[in-house]
């Protein structure tokens, strides 16, 4: 088969279309590249989906988290501590198992006139299960990064702000959620790398790889057990992460630079990359 | 374990529980997590070594070694850490096989790699074939230590090259001044001043640390994890102590030890940051002096 071939058979094997079999023998390097490209398909769904809704969700966990009263604090710091205090991996089984002990029926909802049933199965699989756990992860490590940078705020521009008679939700809009951004946004590029990064532990961990639709590292996982050597699959998957790495600094550095408009090229923030790996 | 348990099927309750949890496999469940406290108090140290390596490589004067050194520090940036997890401990497997193939059998002549086998000579296999199961699980462990050395040797290099540019250059020159080599200002000055420098970056590189270890399941060494799956599954009643699938308990007990360690973590290591501050010219020294004032 020539590379062609493989590209229209596996392409897009991991969506499901295409050849049904993977590749069992004479793996060529072409095979390698294109299903574990295939796969790359799942790790952006699943950062890209998890780090946008995780981004409104870590906004008003880090406002909860710096509000005044206990009753809406206490629930967000708990929140944050719990995620960010245990390891993804063991959240994934945790959830999984969670998810699987729901009713198998479904539950059903008497309203009265009707009787609604909400099925759960799609829980237990990966495209909405290791999503909902992802998207809450991030949501609290996020959150950290925004409380930080909202207690970093320069106290000359919250007193501005009132000086121009700004309140309540215009306040918010125009000065503490701009600023709030422009300061946590480099380390928030670094949750957004290593959010990528923790999206190869899905299929680690307990959801399965339905019909063997996989990510990135479980089609590289399947050539290094299938051909016992490791020096092919893993720097290709290795490879294309760094590109991956490279696409997502590249956009968040964009957003920087629109964050930092207003400021003289000196004082811009620059993009300082950090550690934080594993969750 | 308790004199009662000899039947279980008559006992119910408090008792049945207690029989439960004392069985044998449930005491290696819980010797699973002596395991995970062991791979932290190996790794550590010995990552903190390569990093320190590393970080000294990188500073060196020597373009190759300099090279060698960046590039170590560098590779965990855009790689995700489970690739190193899986890669490291098959290529350490099979380059260690290889080396002892090349020294110990010289006259072999078919291929090492054929097709799908990599097949060395019998006297060159790691761990030999006769050896004992515990070598076998020895050398499993033994490999995932240095993964795990690796990886995180490559973040420790990171912030111990931070830490070394964070110290005053001032410092740095006045033991110039006073006619010190190179190596006794790296020795005496530099590397004693750039701890307080380094201990906020370590601090977060052991809070990762604690909660990278699941990951050894992934390695297919019998850790908590694997345990909690075994031990969690339903249990029919061909079994001494049947139960419906309760993994969900079993990983929520792996939840609360995490975030129990992740809490006891926070609260040493703001000690030691508190008291390594102390009578240092930083923001936190200056703190501790006037509070003390």
């Amino acid at each position: 088969m020539t590379c062609l071939g493989v590209i229209q058979s596996y392409g897009l094997r991991s969506l499901g279309f295409g050849e049904r079999l993977l590749p069992r023998s004479d793996f060529t390097l072409c095979d390698q590249v294109v299903l574990i490209g295939s796969g790359l398909i799942w790790n952006v769904y699943f950062g890209v989906l998890a780090l946008g809704l995780g981004f409104f969700a870590a906004t008003g966990l880090a406002l909860a988290k710096s509000a005044r009263a206990s009753l809406i604090r206490k629930p967000a710091e708990w929140f944050v501590f719990i995620f960010r205090g245990s390891p993804l991996f063991i959240q994934f089984f945790l959830a999984y198992e969670a998810f699987v002990l729901l009713p198998d029926i479904g539950i059903t909802i008497d309203l009265g006139l009707v009787t609604l049933t909400a099925t759960t199965d799609w829980l237990t699989r990966a495209w909405a299960g290791a999503l909902i756990v992802l998207f809450l992860n991030t949501a609290a490590y996020a959150a950290e990064i925004f409380h930080g940078a909202l207690l970093a705020i320069p106290k000359g521009d919250l007193e501005a702000a009132d000086a121009y008679g700004l309140t309540g939700r215009k306040r918010f809009a125009r000065i503490i959620w701009p600023t709030m951004l422009r300061l946590a946004w480099p380390a928030y590029t670094n949750e957004a790398i290593f959010l990528f990064h923790a999206t190869t532990l899905v299929f680690f961990s307990g959801f399965p790889a339905w019909q063997q639709r996989g990510d990135a590292l479980y089609y590289a996982k399947y050539f290094a057990d299938r051909t016992f050597n490791p020096f092919v699959p893993y720097p290709i998957v290795a490879g294309y992460f760094i590109l991956l790495t490279l696409v997502v600094i590249l956009v968040f550095s964009l957003v920087n630079r629109r964050l930092n408009r207003h400021l003289p090229q000196k004082a811009r923030a620059r993009l300082r990359l950090r550690l934080q790996l594993i969750r | 374990m308790f004199a009662f348990c000899a039947d279980p099927a008559t006992l119910a309750g408090a008792p049945w529980l207690a029989c439960y949890l004392t069985t044998g496999k449930h005491m290696l469940f819980y010797g699973a997590f002596l395991m995970v406290l062991g791979l932290l108090a190996i790794t550590a140290p010995l990552a903190l070594v390569f990093g320190f390596g590393g970080a000294m490589a990188s500073r060196s004067s020597v373009a190759p070694l300099r090279w060698l050194g960046q590039a170590y520090i560098a590779m965990v940036r855009g790689v995700p850490d489970i690739v190193f997890f899986l890669f490291v401990p098959i290529a350490l497997d099979q380059g260690l096989e290889w080396l002892r193939h090349q020294i110990l059998c010289p006259d072999w002549t078919d291929p090492i790699r054929q097709g799908r086998d990599f097949v060395v000579c019998a006297a060159a296999k790691l761990p030999q074939s006769s050896a004992p199961a515990w070598v076998h699980s020895a050398y499993g462990f033994a490999t995932a230590v240095f993964a795990f050395a690796v990886v995180f040797g490559a973040f420790a290099g990171n912030v111990l090259v931070g830490a070394m540019h964070a110290v005053p250059r001032a410092q740095l020159e006045t033991a110039e001044a006073y006619g010190m080599t190179p190596r006794q200002v790296f020795a005496r000055i530099l590397v004693p001043q750039m701890w307080i420098y380094a201990l906020p970056g370590l601090s977060n590189l052991w809070m990762i640390l604690i909660k990278a270890t699941p990951l050894l399941f992934l390695l297919g060494i019998p850790d908590i994890v694997y345990w909690a799956r075994d031990l969690g599954g339903a249990k029919t009643s061909a079994f001494s102590y049947p139960h419906p699938d309760w993994r969900l308990w079993y990983f929520l007990a792996l939840l609360v030890f995490y975030l129990g360690m992740t809490k006891v973590s926070e609260t040493l290591l703001g000690r030691l940051t508190a008291r390594l501050s102390y009578g240092q010219a930083t923001a936190a020294g200056e703190a501790l002096r006037k509070a003390a004032a």
